[in-house]
């Protein structure tokens, strides 16, 4: 029984937890403030206890998670892979459609994302990959092929749905694996030397005008008043009438507004902002930076290079969907789709959030034991 | 040897080699900078927002308020062949209420229900049926304001915060049921409707074409729906405006058909049921196409009630069902032309073969009457097609067989839709053998290819399908691909789509088989033993065929007129006519069917007579090719 060895409970890493906990907290203030008008009106569609009970889910997950020896994982990586690879491609085929977008999987009144389930399935079968021996530390780029390839596969297929902000963080989190196994300038000046000029003839020839529009919209919001504009301005009013230290709980008057479709997933932070002003904003952000920190410090500690780069991926995850979804919120990146961890209304997004913080734990629990196998 | 290799394996994983480790220490440290970075470009932002333009950005939330606006997109006009508008769009003011800009609910309630002359539960109806919707959104308390209405509120309206007046463009059908089937009509949108990829970008409320053209050409007339940003202050007075994306206009449609002609041949069908179909033999282009009964489209505009909707769709005539395309009918003698063009061309009969007609032929034990119950004498092709002798048209069915025949209706479109492009085409039905053993299990009996051969039987087509076969006879072998509308204007001038017509085929048949033909079909109406001579005008050199189709089979030996007679309505024969003029020089072609209208020489050819004269002597100029030359 691995949970009775003393040394496994002595190295879990409590203050992660601390961490998690008072962001959680945070998400959990901000969409009940985001949706107790709606919830008052339609007291049978209550996302705020749903959201209690998707974190209830998670905590198991979390839980069983640390149960199994990482190292164990190596075996399933491939199939795990395997397996979120065909839901993605499931999900094309008879996905519910949102929006004009497939991105939902319906299974027994039960729906979720499955590339959410990608992101944690890419992580540890890159992992797998890079610790192989065979690999040493700043690979070839034939090296480099075959992990590029699984990492393209997933993407095409999540745009495919389409879902761009999820295939920004599952790209953005499988660089993070690869650049800690160390890349060198040169591959990254020859790839942008490549594929700089062909974007040129693809975007004067391939593409539609109405498909160019989106792309500019994407960078310049500015462009559709009536979409992403819109958004945007909501969005920035919001926040900077919170001011320093908030309008208070339940105080926000944006928050009626109408960015609402969206505004307890991808910009529950403004909600946060407009209530609590730059103090809470601060210590959100103070919160985020530690719970990064604390990981990276369970992957250095690592007892070997697959569990590090475990921990890295994982890691990558929280910190870029963190990173994407506050910068698009305060108006500094393009608005793609992107939740924020932990803090954002959703269920498959919170649970492949918790068997990260899972795996974390694993491997930080897991540094000292030498035992055979 | 098998524990020292795990024991190997175990001191590998525990130990890092020396140089990965520093690379990995390189790359945390790289990581923690930039991230760290990132958090600080963050922070310097929230303070920009928050602490240095924090109160600009309260104060324009708490004094201002930013909504968004739709601007609805104009819908096209549909025109006929002249120019002259079908429909229009004029302008609808709805009466809507922002809960959330109200000082005193019930007072403004009050207030607009005196302006209105309307009881104020009304008004608090709607509200309750509205809880639901978020306070900030506008409801509708009363749809399309009469002038006086409107300008009593609008007087008032700087004194009911929260009342607003939303412009929309409503369509209004000009010549509101003429042409009701061809032109269609609009109503709201579906939950179902909204979700599929037909419809993306279309939002809840708007209106879309739900028939006739209307529904086909859809994508042009709709255009696409604007908006605006707008800053409102605390009563919902707009103050300025931020951003605007102007609507794109639906497209201008021209179609083939002539109005007038349309009108004319409506009235040629008033009071019975059927279909006439009029199109130019020269291109493909419909002239008229008209259904009776009709239906109003402004019904369905306004919204029809549940009673309204029940009568129309219970009533047996089918008043919404466009005939022309979307029934089919045995075509009963009218088809003899195509029997006797496959004969021709097959080689199983010549101008100069002749059949006897005693009024019937014995075949197997059953006897197959002819019409004319005392018979024709003898019979050549020229002669059989003008006095539509049954019995000459069985001789030369039985000597094809059942799949030459089909084969060679086929030629000429019938049994496939014609692709005019209006929703809810019929294809039709002529049988092979082969259809025969799939659809209904056995096998072909040759005595059904007595019955087929003089269209009866299986065979079916619609009064569009026999038009544009008698305009292939016509122009000898060319079929065309009907169309109705000949033009789809831009928003600028050079953004204009012709349609032209398209030749679907050639018949592969000799242009003197087709004289032979011609000039039977001529000596139905000219000579004086033709079945439809009754309809003659000296003026006027129309060629075309009668027919009669047989709705319940007549027994054996019974006499068909006596059994006509005595027929209740509703078991009375369908009566066709197809004819097309001048006969030298052929402008126009015209089917018409008038369900349980007994025969086709009495009822229908003075119908076509009179829709094809109407045409040649209203457009002189159209006696020769129109402008498409």
């Amino acid at each position: 029984m691995p949970m009775m060895d003393r040394r496994l409970v002595e190295n879990f890493d409590w203050s992660i937890i601390c961490v998690l906990i008072a962001i959680i907290s945070i998400g959990l203030l901000s969409i009940y403030s985001a949706l107790y008008l709606q919830i008052q009106v339609n007291p049978t569609r209550n996302l705020f206890v749903r959201q209690l009970m998707w974190l209830a889910v998670g905590f198991a997950v979390m839980f069983c998670t640390l149960l199994v020896d990482y190292q164990k994982l190596k075996v399933a990586s491939f199939w795990i892979y395997l397996f979120s690879l065909l839901l993605l491609a499931v999900v094309l085929v008879v996905g519910k459609e949102v929006n004009g977008s497939k991105r939902w999987l319906e299974i027994a009144g039960f729906q979720f994302q499955p590339s959410e389930f990608m992101k944690a399935a890419i992580v540890i079968h890159l992992s797998n990959c890079f610790s192989s021996q065979e690999i040493s530390t700043y690979p070839g780029l034939r090296r480099l092929l075959i992990p590029l390839f699984l990492v393209a596969l997933p993407v095409l297929l999540i745009l495919a749905e389409p879902d761009l902000g999820t295939a920004i963080s599952v790209m953005a989190l499988s660089m993070t694996i690869i650049f800690f196994m160390g890349i060198r300038w040169r591959y990254i000046l020859t790839i942008l030397l490549t594929i700089g000029p062909l974007l040129w003839p693809i975007w004067e020839h391939v593409l539609k005008p109405y498909q160019k529009r989106r792309i500019l919209i994407l960078l310049r919001p500015d462009l559709d008043p009536l979409g992403a504009g819109y958004h945007i301005r909501q969005s920035k009013i919001a926040i900077g009438s919170g001011m320093l230290w908030g309008k208070g709980f339940l105080q926000g008057t944006q928050n009626k507004l109408h960015f609402l479709p969206e505004k307890h997933t991808d910009f529950i932070f403004s909600v946060w902002a407009e209530e609590w002003g730059f103090i809470g904003c601060a210590v959100l952000l103070l919160l985020f930076a530690t719970l990064i920190v604390l990981a990276l410090r369970v992957a250095r500690r690592s007892k070997d290079r697959y569990g590090s780069l475990l921990v890295v991926g994982m890691t990558g995850l929280v910190l870029w969907q963190g990173l994407i979804n506050i910068g698009m919120v305060i108006g500094l990146l393009p608005v793609v789709g992107i939740t924020l961890p932990f803090v954002s209304y959703g269920g498959s997004s919170l649970i492949s959030l918790c068997f990260a913080i899972g795996l974390i734990e694993n491997v930080s629990m897991r540094r000292y034991v030498f035992q055979s196998r | 040897m098998d524990t020292k290799r795990k024991k190997n394996e175990t001191l590998h994983l525990v130990n890092w080699e020396i140089a990965e480790v520093t690379v990995f220490q390189r790359q945390y440290l790289l990581l923690m900078g930039m991230m760290l970075l990132i958090l600080l470009i963050y922070l310097l932002r929230l303070w920009h927002l928050q602490v240095l333009q924090g109160a600009k950005y309260r104060y324009q939330s708490e004094n201002n308020r930013i909504r968004l606006e739709d601007i609805p997109s104009p819908r096209g006009i549909i025109f006929d062949r002249n120019g002259t508008p079908l429909v229009e769009n004029r302008p609808a003011y709805h009466l809507m209420l922002i809960r959330e800009d109200v000082q005193d609910m019930g007072q403004t309630l009050r207030e607009l229900a005196r302006l209105c002359a309307r009881a104020p539960e009304e008004f608090q109806n709607v509200i309750d049926a509205n809880k639901q919707t978020p306070k900030f959104l506008p409801i509708r308390l009363l749809s399309d304001l009469d002038r006086d209405c409107l300008a009593r509120v609008e007087a008032q309206r700087i004194r009911l915060p929260g009342v607003v007046i939303q412009l929309e463009p409503k369509r209004e059908y000009i010549t509101n049921g003429k042409a009701a089937h061809l032109i269609g009509y609009l109503s709201e949108i579906t939950e179902t409707e909204l979700r599929s990829s037909t419809y993306q970008g279309y939002n809840l409320g708007e209106d879309i074409g739900k028939f006739g053209v209307e529904s086909a050409f859809e994508k042009f007339l709709h255009g696409k729906r604007g908006g605006r940003q707008v800053e409102v202050d605390a009563v919902g007075r707009r103050m300025r405006l931020l951003d605007e994306v102007l609507p794109i206009p639906g497209r201008n449609i021209w179609l083939t058909v002539d109005m007038e002609l349309q009108k004319i041949a409506e009235s040629c069908m008033e009071g019975h049921v059927g279909a006439i179909v009029a199109l130019d033999p020269n291109n493909g282009a419909i002239l008229a196409l008209a259904n009776s009964p009709v239906f109003s489209q402004e019904k369905f505009i306004r919204g029809l009630s549940r009673d309204e909707w029940q009568t129309l769709s219970r009533d047996p005539n089918h008043p919404l069902l466009n005939r022309c395309i979307g029934a089919a009918y045995p075509p009963g003698s009218t088809y003899k032309p195509v029997v006797a063009l496959a004969g021709l061309k097959e080689g199983v009969i010549s101008l100069e073969t002749s059949f006897g007609c005693p009024g019937y032929l014995q075949f197997g034990d059953r006897k197959y009457r002819c019409w004319r119950d005392h018979g024709h004498g003898s019979m050549e092709v020229e002669r059989a097609l003008m006095q539509s002798c049954d019995v000459f048209f069985y001789q030369t069915g039985l000597r094809l067989g059942v799949d030459r025949i089909a084969q060679y209706a086929n030629y000429f479109g019938l049994g496939e839709k014609t692709g005019l492009g209006l929703h809810g085409e019929h294809p039709g039905l002529i049988p092979t053998s082969w259809w025969k053993r799939q659809a209904v299990g056995v096998p072909w009996q040759k005595g059904e290819t007595l019955s087929i051969a003089i269209g009866q039987g299986f065979d079916l087509a619609t009064p569009l399908q026999m038009a544009l076969a008698y305009a292939a006879i016509a122009n000898k072998g060319k079929l065309w691909q009907p169309y109705v509308v000949s033009r789809i204007e831009g928003n600028s001038s050079e953004e204009i789509d012709e349609i032209k017509g398209k030749l679907k085929r050639k018949i592969p048949i000799d242009a003197r088989f087709f004289e032979i033909v011609q000039k039977g079909l001529l000596g139905v109406v000219e000579d004086d033993r033709g079945t439809a001579h009754g309809v003659r005008d000296k003026s006027i050199l129309m060629a075309g065929k009668t027919g009669t189709a047989q709705v319940v089979r007549v027994a054996d030996g019974a006499n068909r007129k006596l059994v006509a007679k005595m027929a209740k309505e509703k078991d009375r024969d369908h009566a066709w006519f197809v004819g097309y003029a001048p006969a030298n020089d052929p402008q126009i072609v015209v089917a018409a069917l008038v369900e349980h209208g007994g025969h086709g020489s009495s009822v229908t050819a003075p119908l076509v007579q009179r829709v094809i004269s109407a045409y040649l002597n209203s457009k002189p100029s159209l006696t020769s090719p129109p402008a498409s030359q």
